[in-house]
């Protein structure tokens, strides 16, 4: 079994090492199908890595290398695939294989071909490394690896000038075009990069504080130990570890983010800004469910937050017209379920709804990038339309995803968001239970708003001369798999359950029969209205908001994302840069004229006493004489003193 | 007459040499004022050899009369090599290291 954990972890870096020697060349067929095989075999280790853990309750640990071994500080490389890393692995690994191939599709008339598949490869290769490591640091390489290869890929077009912001772009109230969205993929992935950055801190100070009270990084040592510590301390480190979670799964206020970073190539929105990396804040949360246990006013904390993220991206994505900023915007929603249900305690149900979450969604950003390649790249879903016609297996496939992400039976997505709601409800947190589930109808219908909009309806995109056709079959089959997991994968609730307790706490919530199926019919009710009002009102209208309604202030709010860019502009970016710049003289001024000065005088010294060395006989003499006197002189007070 | 008055003779004819040597460019001039200052030393030796009624200072002055006058010889030599080449005596102007 361990053969099979390190194939699993090392396949996609092979296959990233392998396209990168192609990196400079033109594309390449050969180094996109090797990645895909490479993490197909990783996936099919995973797989084997799964039914063991499965079948026989054993864990596979293994010890690689020592790290850093100095004084008392012992760090090293372990891997471990257990019931947690061993979902997190498939998971990753499945979606890999399919958004790999898709890119094939995708990224086909594109330069810079073999650079991607070696930049996505190596991604897949840092996200293993963060789910099966043993202790917290190699967690943190991880963390800093997918953190680094989302940089690369969000600004994979880094060559795209930035977009001149004129009035007429900071007039318009739609985010497609709002002045406070990024301006071009350097500026989005430097944006991403550097809000990770800020929330790692808190993360990395959450590591040194368990370090030095407990003396190690390793998960078992630290778990075991952890209810040593007083609660104070508890709560520092729980609260330090969430900031980190919170930047990585752009929980507010690092949300920022993940709405620019739908620069990147589509496929690398679907595998990083949907299925994966931004759900290793979730990971990391259910991971140290130890410390989370014993300090449950952190994981209340948690869970509000989760709710208002849920609630406040899902209005986001009322109202937004870029299709894949929808999609983003649901992301973060969906992320804001699975803290509810990590912060109530309910760990495994945050992990089942992680994975059926990265099923379905993975499977709308892919169909969100053929629509797009059938639209010359066009964004706006209002410039689309009826385009069910020309790309039937996508059309098909999108209302699928759509239908499992508004949770409707018997979809993945209800299972999983049943539970989280039924959670809610069964700790008896009616608000959170009320906010979420708001926001299972408002998911519904901005999902369907999306579909209505591009698949169904009048044909706008003839206006701007595009010619819609469906894509290569290849991309389509590797929708496929993905699509029928988000069908059916729901039913492996009670397998998963069995395996998962095993190492996560068992619900314990108790709602009677009667209420549990007026709770189910209720969230169903008001997903099937928020299907049933998005496909009516298009029939009726074609459309969704008045002109008149786009004229209040709660529409603007919305479609320019509450003003938070212009918040943090203001607030913190422009102080910010004060700052930096006051710094930048002090240290112009004080610190660097010390060091020149030393310099300075040194060098001038020298400069002077190359007089002694002109071969003046003369002076040479004078100073000869000068010398002697002055040693007399000493000599002679030396004497006297004595 | 006292030793003490001898030695203070010395001391200025001494002085006065040396003063001719950083005060010179010539570099005859400087071979004079090289001589005057051994000679103020032969002064020192002779008065102090006189007063002590001990012979080897003034044999000691004898040498360093000879030596000396050797001395001059070869820097003489010197001189006029040294003038035939730059055409000057003159010390600044011989100078040839950029320093």
């Amino acid at each position: 079994m361990e053969t099979y954990l390190y194939i699993a972890l090392f396949a996609p870096l092979l296959g990233s090492l392998v396209a990168a020697l192609f990196a400079q060349r033109p594309k390449l067929l050969f180094t996109g199908i090797f990645t895909s095989l490479m993490i197909g075999v990783s996936m099919i280790a995973s797989l084997n890595l799964l039914y063991f853990v499965m079948t026989s309750d054993q864990i596979v640990h293994v010890f690689m290398m020592d790290w850093i071994h100095i004084g008392n500080l012992d760090i090293h490389f372990g891997f471990v695939a257990d019931q947690i890393s061993v979902t997190m692995m498939v998971v990753v690994t499945i979606v890999s294989t399919m958004v790999h191939i898709h890119s094939i599709g995708y990224m086909d008339k594109d330069k810079s071909f073999n650079r991607y598949f070696s930049y996505l490869s190596a991604f897949v290769f840092s996200m293993m490394v963060l789910v099966m490591s043993d202790n917290f640091a190699g967690l943190f390489i991880g963390w800093e690896g997918v953190g680094l290869c989302s940089w690369l890929l969000i600004g994979f077009w880094y060559q795209k000038q930035d977009q001149e912001i004129v009035d007429d772009v900071k007039k318009s109230p739609f985010s497609t075009l709002s002045p406070y969205s990024s301006i071009s993929p350097s500026y989005a992935a430097n944006e991403a990069f550097l809000t990770n950055r800020v929330a790692d801190l808190g993360m990395l100070i959450g590591l040194f504080l368990i370090y030095w009270n407990l003396g190690t990084l390793e998960y078992s040592d630290v778990f075991e130990h952890i209810n040593t510590l007083s609660t104070g301390l508890i709560v520092l480190i729980a609260s330090c570890l969430f900031i980190g979670a919170m930047g990585k799964s752009a929980q507010f206020p690092f949300n920022q983010w993940l709405a620019n970073a739908m620069e990147g190539p589509t496929p690398v929105s679907a595998l990083i800004h949907a299925a994966t990396m931004v759900t290793a804040g979730v990971y990391l949360v259910i991971r140290a469910n130890d410390i989370f246990v014993a300090v449950p006013e952190v994981g209340y904390v948690i869970a509000c937050l989760g709710a208002f993220v849920a609630m406040g991206a899902a209005l986001m994505a009322l109202v937004a017209t870029n299709i894949k900023k929808i999609i983003a915007f649901s992301t973060l929603s969906q992320l804001g379920y699975m803290f509810v249900a990590a912060g109530l305690g309910a760990y495994w149900v945050a992990l089942f709804h992680l994975a059926m979450h990265a099923f379905f969604k993975s499977v709308l950003f892919l169909g969100a990038g053929n629509v797009m390649h059938a639209c010359d790249n066009e964004i706006n879903i209002k410039n689309m339309g009826g385009l069910h016609k020309y790309m039937k297996s996508t059309s098909i496939i999108m209302t699928i995803a759509s239908v499992a992400l508004a949770g409707i039976f018997p979809l993945s997505g209800f299972f999983s968001k049943d539970l989280i709601l039924e959670v809610a409800f069964g700790t008896q947190h009616y608000i959170l239970w009320t906010v979420l589930w708001i926001t299972a109808g408002l998911t519904a219908f901005y999902s369907f708003r999306l579909v209505m909009y591009v698949f169904h309806g009048e044909e706008n995109f003839k206006k701007f001369g595009y010619h819609p056709h469906e894509t290569y079959p290849y991309v389509i089959a590797a929708m496929v798999p993905l699509v029928v997991l988000a069908m059916v994968a729901g039913f492996t609730k009670g397998v998963f359950v069995e395996m998962i307790t095993k190492q996560l706490p068992v619900l314990d919530i108790h709602v009677n029969a009667t209420t549990f199926w007026v709770l189910v019919v209720l969230t169903l009710g008001i997903a099937l209205g928020g299907i049933a009002l998005a496909f009516f009102k298009h029939q009726k209208d074609g459309s969704y908001f008045s002109a008149q309604m786009k004229e209040t202030f709660v529409y603007k709010l919305l479609a320019n994302q509450y003003y938070m860019p212009l918040i943090i502009e203001k607030l913190i970016l422009k102080p910010y840069l004060f700052i930096s710049k006051a710094s930048w003289k002090i240290d112009m001024h004080v610190v660097d004229e010390i060091v020149d000065g030393i310099a300075r005088t040194v060098y001038s010294t020298g400069e002077k006493s190359t007089g002694a060395q002109n071969a003046n006989l003369s002076k040479s003499l004078l100073s000869m004489a000068l010398g002697l006197v002055f040693f007399i002189v000493l000599g002679a007070i030396y004497s006297f003193a004595k | 007459m006292s030793l003490n008055e001898y030695l203070i003779l010395s001391g200025i004819i001494f002085s006065l040499g040396l003063i001719g040597v950083l005060r010179r460019k010539n570099l005859l001039m400087l071979f004079f004022a090289t001589e005057i200052m051994l000679n103020a030393v032969n002064i020192g030796m002779v008065a102090i050899s006189k007063f002590h009624g001990d012979l080897t200072g003034q044999i000691f002055a004898f040498f360093i009369i000879a030596v000396a006058a050797s001395e001059v010889a070869v820097g003489l030599g010197l001189l006029i090599l040294l003038y035939k080449r730059k055409n000057t005596v003159n010390l600044d102007s011989i100078a040839s290291m950029k320093g």
